[in-house]
């Protein structure tokens, strides 16, 4: 049976194409792309738009381990209902899937439970302590698409050294959150007028900055490639649009909330607002949208962390760190890069779509015949405010919660099933 | 209720922080503050009204604490109210139960009023948002202090109205710095707000390790030089050195700390005659103020210990009359 999506705008960034179009989905591929298509089934998307299914390099999802913050299965939820078919996710899970057991594991929840294409990263040290390196051609067969220590970035410049080179050999890319611990610690917010006002111990840019520097430098000795997570600083902008220039093999993400919201959002000690990096000011956000627009940036991941609300609702200092991302990516980037004009609506998709899927060799974020039908259908001028019952996450730890966005999910299709409708 | 002089009423269910108050909200606590230090001076000797009676006060302190907690207690007892003192270990987490859970518990023994210390920043705000009881903040983290920047206030505006023999005179204008350790400091932070809100000019004077960022949006003058920060001043508030601060590296040594920031005869010099000085206790005799200077008679430390208990009764009493809903406390 075939399903001829009729009426919308289609924009596909790799082929270029932003124009109305039609398109025909079978046996869960695209089978056609052009003008006044029909088939045995037909959906009016007057007034939508077509794109591919966005594609979102850096999520937790939880599962083994912390299962009541998020599943594979509920994860997966909440990512169609963001318009997201494709997720690379973290190994900070308990245990941590730093060896090829427990990533054959996941393999098999993922089969199991996801209504979307789940990818794992694998760690880069056992245990993710920094110390010896993982099995990563093992890691690498069994499917992992990059290492990364996570959150724990690696503190001896030496071990970092030889993952780097190890990755390179292996072909593997290396995930950096980076963030110089010794002098971010006890921090919890940005080091600021709004830490300072509320007595929160301050993390400073230069802790961030510092380690997007040294990690740089290392993948060039390395010969690997680094791919720098969610920049919060105008120094981390600053110092890989200089390395892409020296020709390292760097790519760079940013979060939505790096460039929606500053570090007063965690005024009133909203630990909904609490996340490393944690948010920062004005000035680096003007960086961020200047670093999205000349290509310093390479795509947009939410690092989605759920936390349960039982361990958000405590005091700032003892919140964990991190909020969900998956069901707002898309409203948010519409609402603030390209709602104000920061960035074109095709280059808003590109950034969530072909230039994620380039970072770690996905098999997504296109739209041609004879591939699989993952499409993300949205209104572009739908607004709407943010509720719990619009966070299909089993945590809601989101600071948009009441926030109106513009730009709103319709339909999601992964391999040509429908995963998500907006009701 | 109580209204004060501008016809301003308390409507707070709760005291988190003094850079939620109006200058008229402060101004109404100064001013019910003076019937409260007269309950104390009676003369009969009966130094208590029953305003507070049959009412619960807790005291919930998770950290160390003998002066602001006995300052607490007694202005409840001087209320009337009964009092329970809970210690709590610093980190809930340790016990495994939430604040919320300890609150709730505290609460159902049907407390009226919470006044809670904690090591983290917006623990009373955690709390006062979600709970029912009156709660006041006695001290989060490097957060507020706000009965301290109350005390404060109210003693240096006693003896303002003294020096200028004016008795309707405020702070308005007067030149106040504060020495120290700013960055770890709740006092700092409230009296920098509430001295602020009454129109005094604040500096604030201390290590370069130990300003935190952009405090001058505080609305306060920053130097790290003691001659600098003490010239015209009107009143040199000290803070109390945490000395564990030097072994993690923030100060080389007392030593130096004491040649560059101590408030003593020496450096006093550089102050006008009439500068006053405050301390809110306890005191490192000879690192922070020499002794010479912290038993002299510019110093305000007495009294502000005295005038402690009275503005402290008179929060309480605001909180128990105020019209903002309690589960517990009719209005």
């Amino acid at each position: 049976m075939a399903l001829a999506l009729i009426n919308g705008h289609l924009i596909d960034p790799a082929s270029g194409i932003s124009e109305p179009m039609d398109l025909v989905i079978a046996d869960g591929k695209i089978r056609e792309i052009g003008r006044g298509l029909r088939a045995d089934e037909t959906l009016d998307l007057e007034g939508l738009v077509v794109c591919p299914g966005l594609v979102d390099i850096q999520v937790h999802f939880r599962e083994p381990g912390f299962e009541s913050k998020e599943t594979i299965a509920s994860g997966s939820r909440a990512a169609a209902a963001g318009g997201v078919t494709s997720v690379v996710m973290m190994p900070n899970t308990n245990p941590p899937i730093d060896n090829s057991g427990i990533l054959e594991l996941v393999t098999r929840r993922i089969a199991a439970t996801a209504c979307v294409r789940v990818y794992s990263t694998a760690c880069a040290t056992k245990g993710r302590k920094g110390e010896e390196i993982t099995e990563m051609a093992d890691l690498k067969a069994a499917g992992a698409v990059a290492v990364t220590d996570d959150g724990n970035d690696i503190a001896s410049s030496a071990v970092m050294r030889r993952v780097l080179e190890y990755a390179a050999m292996v072909g593997l890319p290396y995930f950096a959150h980076c963030q110089d611990e010794a002098l971010s610690e006890g921090g919890a917010m940005n080091e600021g007028y709004t830490a300072t006002r509320l007595g929160i111990p301050g993390i400073s840019r230069e802790a961030e900055d510092i380690r997007v520097d040294r990690n740089i430098r290392l993948a060039m000795l390395a010969g690997a490639h680094i791919h720098i997570q969610h920049i919060s600083t105008a120094g981390a902008i600053e110092i890989v649009r200089q390395a892409k220039k020296r020709g390292a093999r760097v790519t760079a993400e940013t979060a939505p909330h790096y460039f929606s919201l500053t570090d007063e959002a965690a005024d009133q000690f909203n630990t909904n607002a609490k996340m490393y990096p944690p948010l920062r000011g004005p000035e680096d956000i003007e960086t961020i949208i200047a670093g999205i627009q000349d290509g310093t940036i390479d795509n947009i991941a939410t690092d989605h962390a759920p936390h349960t609300a039982t361990e958000k609702n405590v005091e700032f200092q003892y919140a964990p760190f991190g909020i969900i991302g998956l069901e707002t990516m898309l409203a948010v980037t519409m609402t603030y890069l390209v709602k104000p004009g920061h960035v074109t609506l095709e280059k808003a998709i590109e950034l969530m779509t072909t230039g994620p899927a380039r970072v770690c060799g996905l098999p997504a974020g296109t739209i041609a015949p004879e591939t699989p039908a993952d499409l993300c259908v949205f209104d572009p001028n739908a607004t709407w405010t943010v509720t719990r019952n619009d966070l299909a996450s089993k945590s809601h730890n989101t600071p948009y919660l009441g926030k109106t966005l513009q730009g709103r999910v319709r339909y999601t299709f992964c391999g040509g099933n429908l995963v998500y409708q907006c009701p | 209720m109580t209204v004060g002089m501008t016809g301003t009423q308390w409507n707070r269910k709760d005291l988190v922080a003094i850079a939620d108050l109006s200058r008229e909200e402060i101004e109404l606590i100064l001013d019910t503050t003076p019937q409260f230090v007269a309950v104390s001076r009676r003369a009969s000797g009966i130094k208590k009204v029953p305003l507070l009676q049959g009412r619960l006060v807790v005291l919930w302190f998770h950290e160390p604490s003998t002066r602001t907690r006995s300052s607490f207690e007694l202005a409840a007892k001087r209320l009337s109210a009964d009092t329970l003192a809970i210690a709590a270990s610093s980190s809930s987490s340790v016990k495994g139960e939430t604040l919320h859970d300890t609150l709730a518990n505290i609460e159902a023994m049907t407390a009226d009023i919470i006044v809670i210390r904690h090591s983290c920043a917006g623990a009373a705000h955690l709390l006062a948002a979600s709970h029912a009881s009156h709660i006041i903040n006695a001290g989060d983290g490097r957060h507020e202090h706000p009965t301290q920047a109350l005390l404060d206030c109210f003693t240096l505006r006693e003896a303002t109205r003294k020096r200028l023999g004016n008795p309707q005179a405020g702070l308005d204008g007067v030149r106040i710095a504060i020495i120290g350790d700013i960055a770890h400091s709740r006092v700092a932070r409230s009296n920098i707000h509430a001295f602020r809100k009454l129109g005094a000019e604040i500096t604030v004077c201390g290590p370069s390790t130990l300003l935190p960022a952009h405090i001058e949006r505080m609305g306060a003058r920053v130097t790290t030089c003691l001659r600098q920060a003490l010239e015209d001043v009107d009143a040199i508030y000290a803070l109390r050195l945490q000395l564990e601060r030097q072994s993690s590296g923030l100060f080389p040594s007392i030593r130096e700390y004491v040649r560059l920031f101590r408030i003593d005869e020496e450096s006093l010099k550089w102050a006008p005659d009439h500068a006053v000085v405050m301390h809110p206790g306890p005191i490192n005799r000879d690192v922070e103020l020499s002794t010479s200077v912290a038993d002299s008679p510019r110093s305000l430390i007495l009294r502000q210990v005295t005038n402690g208990v009275a503005t402290r009764m008179a929060v309480m009493h605001l909180l128990a009359n105020s019209p903002a809903a309690s589960g517990h406390t009719p209005s």
